[in-house]
């Protein structure tokens, strides 16, 4: 009796123990986004003024602000998306409506996944040989054209999962009254997965909108105010980079303030993305 | 009359019959169009391995098989080896992946047994930000942060505790630079925590209620349902997390770059600098003169470009075989 009664202590024993660990676990997980961002308000907030969002990015010692850095950024982001977009909503259609069993499509998902977690690093490689080493200098287009492919695996692998949500009822009765494949697909399965879609949409633009290493040899940087998109082009991840290594202190303060307002963009995009698509989740 | 009404139906038929045919034909294009897409998927990674290949041809012919095995980098001489970046890149990522997963899979342990069902989503998107946070800032902040923090406390007492004690004296030597192998371990368990935590959720949530209750039936506690029949039911998909998170870790670049310290050579120690594949190209890349110099940093990207293809092909495989269980 007595064994049995240490038996049962000892297994309860373990299992606080066991469960403690994970909800420390959690803590850790918490805490490291807690010390972060904490750090990241309290470095870049002090930096936050006027000047940041007006002034081109300073020569070394002198005050300025991010002006050109932003313009840049988003630039290319704009011309990544809408570059990326078209060409991943159509491969996702394809993958969900047109070829849903065909080998094609089980082969496209598993290099698309492969493309989803590919080091964006090796992503600007290929855009340095496939653009930069012919054109002879780097250009704000190539880095444009790298993002762009950092955001195609993101919008074909959320808009395949969000047609095949769509329910085959609703294309049926599409197709039942007479309406031609591509009609179905515009009018009824992309308008019933659209904020699915539009998820993926966002999420890729928060994906690269924080990218360095995808433009450090594509579109270099520029100290200057330039949009000229045959020319190297500033962009926020860049100059958080070359300031946050230098020697001087008001280029670190602006690194801080940079890595502040790119932060705030990415997780506010991330957690808008989730409202659109959250509630399904909670079943 | 009969006349009007023939004509009438005739022609009706004749625009019904061209809707239908420019029907058909928008409707071949709008399909050549998505196929054209998903295939263009396909080429960008051929494209990208064929760009790789070329760029790289000029250093691998000239050093052949010793690219691998050489530590020296000496841009001066033109003498290129790849030895002390892959080590890096291995050494930080397996440091990184034994710190995470333990970590991860507690915290998947935490969303699915014990959080109160109103906290699991706030909590779960908490961890998934974590993910979303840009790898530069994880740079930034480890440089300024993190690092002067390992230095200035964590390093110096690891360095007394292990005093004396063989290997691992050799293994925490000092000096503390606070910037190390060390420190872009810990940087990257942090950042691939929110890849194994949510990939392990996932799994977890695909095991059948039936056979957790018939364990908890018989009396087992919340740990031994765990152990005993969570973790072996999922245990192909944690692996899965695992790889793709690994797969992210070998790849990972700005954050590395900030705190690895950028020293091409080997040290037993692991507070020592280091670099990595990622870092080394980020770092000399826009700096390379030399076609040599250009050409054998391209072939560290090959390297790290068929790592990380082998790794998160094993890792989709394993998350594969998951999905087509809980499919059937």
């Amino acid at each position: 009796m007595s064994t049995a009664q240490s038996l049962h202590q000892s297994r309860k024993r373990k299992n606080a123990v066991m469960m403690a660990l994970c909800v420390i676990a959690a803590g850790i997980g918490l805490a490291w986004l807690a010390l972060i961002l904490g750090a990241l308000l309290y470095k870049g907030l002090s930096g936050v003024n006027l000047a940041v969002f007006t002034e081109m990015t300073p020569p070394p010692g002198d005050a300025g602000g991010l002006l050109n850095a932003i313009y840049g950024s988003i630039v290319m982001t704009v011309i990544g998306i809408i570059v990326g977009t078209p060409i991943g909503v159509l491969a996702g259609t394809y993958m969900a409506e047109y070829g849903r069993f065909s080998r094609l499509t089980t082969v496209v998902r598993f290099i698309n996944d492969i493309l989803l977690s590919a080091p964006s690093i090796i992503i600007g490689l290929f855009v340095y040989e496939l653009m930069v080493r012919p054109m002879g200098h780097f250009s704000a287009i190539a880095g444009a054209v790298a993002l762009s492919i950092l955001v195609i695996p993101v919008v074909v692998r959320t808009t395949e999962d969000m047609l095949n949500l769509v329910p085959n009822a609703l294309r049926e009765a599409g197709t039942a009254i007479g309406a031609p494949r591509w009609v179905v697909i515009r009018s009824v399965a992309y308008r019933a997965a659209l904020s699915g879609i539009v998820t993926g949409i966002l999420l890729a633009i928060a994906r690269i909108s924080g990218e360095t290493a995808p433009l450090l040899f594509t579109a270099l940087n520029n100290q200057f105010w330039s949009s000229n998109l045959n020319a190297p082009m500033a962009s926020l991840p860049v100059t958080i980079f070359q300031f946050a290594l230098s020697p001087y202190e008001e280029w670190q303060q602006l690194a801080w303030t940079g890595a502040l307002i790119i932060t705030l963009t990415v997780l506010g995009l991330s957690i808008f993305a989730r409202s659109l698509t959250g509630r399904r989740e909670d079943r | 009359m009969t006349a009007v009404s023939e004509a009438a139906t005739s022609s009706a038929m004749r625009t019904r019959e061209a809707t239908v045919r420019r029907f058909a034909v928008t409707d071949m294009v709008f399909r050549a169009a998505t196929r054209a897409s998903a295939i263009l998927v396909l080429v960008l990674l051929g494209g990208v391995a064929i760009s790789l290949v070329a760029g790289s041809w000029q250093a691998l012919s000239k050093f052949g098989f010793s690219f691998l095995t050489t530590e020296s980098w000496n841009p001066v001489t033109e003498n290129f080896g790849a030895l002390a970046p892959i080590y890096g890149t291995i050494v930080t990522s397996a440091i990184a992946i034994l710190i995470a997963v333990p970590i991860g899979i507690g915290i998947a342990v935490f969303l699915t047994e014990l959080c109160p069902r109103p906290l699991r989503r706030p909590i779960g998107i908490a961890v998934e930000l974590l993910a979303g946070i840009p790898s530069i800032i994880y740079g930034i902040w480890g440089l300024f942060v993190f690092a002067p923090f390992l230095q200035t406390t964590v390093q110096p007492f690891i360095i007394w505790l292990f005093k004396g004690v063989p290997g691992l004296s050799s293994l925490f030597a000092g000096p503390p630079y606070g910037i190390g192998l060390l420190t872009s371990s810990l940087i990257l368990a942090i950042m691939v925590l929110p890849f194994i935590t949510s990939i392990t959720k996932d799994v977890f949530d695909t095991v059948p209620a039936v056979l957790k209750e018939s364990a908890y039936g018989i009396g087992c506690t919340t740990w031994e349902v765990t152990r005993r029949v969570v973790i072996p039911y999922t245990r192909v998909g944690i692996m899965g997390g695992v790889m793709l998170g690994l797969g992210r870790a070998l790849g990972e670049t700005m954050a590395v770059t900030f705190v690895i310290g950028n020293a091409h050579r080997i040290s037993a120690s692991l507070f020592a600098p280091g670099t990595t594949i990622s870092a080394t190209i980020a770092n000399e890349f826009t700096e390379a003169d030399g076609d040599l110099y250009t050409s054998s940093l391209v072939s560290l990207g090959l390297i790290l470009f068929i790592i990380t293809f082998v790794i998160l092909a094993l890792a989709r495989y394993m998350l594969l075989r998951i999905d087509s269980r809980t499919g059937a």
